[in-house]
């Protein structure tokens, strides 16, 4: 990656970290969150589902000052963070605590449409073959869900590569800290003779993109294959 | 092996209040579409809550007022009428499934007889997608058997093949039945099925047991065979094949008497269940001269039905009871009372295979 200046390229890595990082974290929550929205009803259930869908539909930059309030010092949670010496303000944490709220309603949604998808007559039947709650989640609703999860996956992996609003608001933008690939290229074009350098971000985040639709595509249809051959 | 049930639960368009006990054997649950069979068995496996009552195998309490053990806790078997296999696992990783959670998995000699019997050794790597209606039924019974239950529900296992299907997989069920495996619990509107595999009938209609005993009394039986419906009343009699003689005919020994059909394709001495529908059997009150027909049998009315459209006479036919259907205006020119003496002339008998 010669092409790339030594601050370019830690503006890629440290997008990657924190990509990988927040979907990787989120992914369970939002196998949970999908699942409760999708299998059960309970009283406050549309409630629930909508609080999912804010970050989607809220302005980036209220979510990442809802975010601030939240980890802030004088909050209770940013508080506790801080006396343990691992509050996420102005940390490459933070920036994937930020891309992560902003990609699991877009996770949520494609392994809720997974669980949907899977009849519940097959987990029926696994129980009467005496499996019991958990198994049957673990043996037949998981693989079922595989490529809902890896779609979900997917495409929270690429709204984390390109979160800007929320994550600029709360960790703001700093070199080698929180400067992630679209804080980058945002800071180049701010200034003179950048506009050399940010194409080259510009192509090297269409790049990550592409390369994780192919990846989660193939993925997507080996686990399909694997239902249909 | 014991099953006793008796449940009510109440629904928007059935209200459901069932009693029965099922024995060992295969017990078969009759009726029309919306009476609430697969509801009943729904309830037995625990996939359906019953408002009240009291569900109980083999001493086990699987429902009562306190009581209500989750479906995977209650050891029974469920071939669904769709088969239901996992879509992302092998044939093999289907049978094997139920295994892994059976506190007594069935050992490798179980598998392997089980995998014989319903022919499926050729089908084990393949995946569900890439098999026929009745294969998939073949394993999903295979799957059922080899999680160990203590009784095996079978809601229409055959009702959506066709007929050619259908054909392929009721000798595997014969098998088994004969295999002597766990108690059956038999869902079905097709008295041919129940026929050639029950030996106990439970009829219902609206929800409620309208009749419950010995499938052979109960064919037998002019109540019954009205609540049965249609023209599926008659006897269903075990039978052993006998001899076959040189102008191509097979004698069979029944309790009703010895009984001469086309020559059967079977082995002397092999057991088999002979179907003689009611409106098969023309009655005479002398011994009939100058007829084409093999097997008349000389015996004594039981009793006499008159019903809306036919007149239903019980014949004691040596150690076993037949069912006539004829006319009215027969009826009274025959003078046919209890304790009449008369010939049956068997116009049909349908050879079913058991074994």
């Amino acid at each position: 990656m010669s092409w790339l200046g030594p601050e370019e390229w830690q503006a890629v890595a440290l997008s990657l970290r924190v990509a990988t990082v927040a979907s990787l974290f989120g992914l369970p929550l939002a196998i949970g969150m999908a699942w409760l929205l999708a299998r059960k009803r309970f009283p406050g259930h549309g409630l629930l589902s909508a609080a999912t869908h804010l970050p989607l539909v809220l302005p980036p930059v209220v979510t990442g000052h809802l975010l601030l309030m939240t980890f802030s010092r004088n909050a209770p949670l940013g508080g506790f963070l801080d006396r343990i010496g691992m509050s996420p303000a102005f940390h490459w944490t933070g920036a994937a605590i930020a891309a992560g709220v902003m990609a699991f309603p877009l996770m949520v949604r494609a392994i809720r449409l997974g669980f949907e998808a899977v009849d519940p007559r097959l987990e029926q039947t696994a129980l009467t073959l005496g499996a019991g709650r958990l198994s049957v989640f673990w043996t037949v609703t998981l693989p079922l869900i595989l490529p809902g999860i890896i779609a979900g996956g997917a495409l929270g992996f690429a709204k984390a590569m390109g979160e800007f609003g929320a994550t600029i608001t709360f960790v703001a933008n700093i070199p080698g800290q929180t400067q992630t690939l679209p804080l980058a290229i945002f800071s180049l074009l701010q200034v003179p003779g950048g506009e050399t350098a940010a194409s080259r971000l510009v192509l090297m985040s269409i790049l990550i993109a592409v390369g994780a639709v192919i990846i989660s595509e193939i993925l997507a249809r080996r686990a399909q294959a694997r239902l249909l051959a | 092996m014991s099953l006793h049930v008796a449940f009510r639960r109440r629904f928007a368009g059935l209200s459901l209040d069932v009693d029965f006990d099922a024995p060992n054997g295969v017990t078969a649950i009759y009726g029309p579409s919306g009476c609430g069979k697969t509801s009943s068995v729904n309830a037995v496996a625990g996939l359906l809550r019953p408002d009240a009552g009291r569900i109980v195998l083999n001493g086990h309490t699987l429902f009562d007022d306190r009581v209500n053990l989750p479906p995977n806790r209650r050891r029974i078997g469920y071939v669904f009428q769709d088969a239901r296999l996992f879509p992302h696992m092998t044939v093999a990783k289907n049978l094997d499934y139920g295994a892994r959670f059976a506190p007594d998995p069935a050992d490798l000699a179980t598998r392997s007889r089980v995998i014989d019997m319903l022919g499926l050794g050729e089908l084990l790597t393949r995946r569900p997608a890439g098999l026929s209606g009745g294969e998939r039924q073949r394993v999903a019974i295979g799957r059922a058997l080899l999680s160990s239950p203590q009784l095996l529900i079978m809601d229409e296992p055959l009702a959506s093949l066709d007929p050619a299907r259908k054909a392929e997989i009721l000798p595997y069920l014969t098998r088994l039945r004969a295999a002597g495996g766990p108690p059956i619990l038999y869902v079905s509107h097709a008295m041919a099925e129940i026929a050639a595999l029950a030996d106990q009938l439970i009829v219902m209609a609206e929800g409620r047991v309208t009749h419950a005993g010995p499938l052979t009394d109960a064919l037998a039986d002019p109540i019954a065979a009205r609540l049965i419906g249609g023209s599926e009343g008659g006897a269903l009699l075990p039978a052993t094949i006998a001899e076959h003689s040189a102008d191509d005919l097979t004698r069979l020994d029944t309790p009703a008497g010895a009984l001469w059909l086309p020559r059967a394709p079977l082995a002397v001495g092999e057991q088999v269940r002979l179907r003689i529908l009611a409106h098969e059997v023309m009655l005479s009150r002398e011994h009939p001269q100058g007829l084409s027909a093999l097997n008349v049998l000389p015996g004594q009315v039981l009793q006499v039905s008159t019903g809306a459209d036919k007149v239903l006479v019980q014949l004691q036919l040596g150690q076993a009871r037949l069912l006539s259907a004829i006319t009215a205006r027969s009826a009274q020119a025959l003078a046919l009372a209890p304790g009449a003496a008369c010939f049956a002339i068997l116009k049909t008998v349908a050879l079913i295979q058991t074994g």
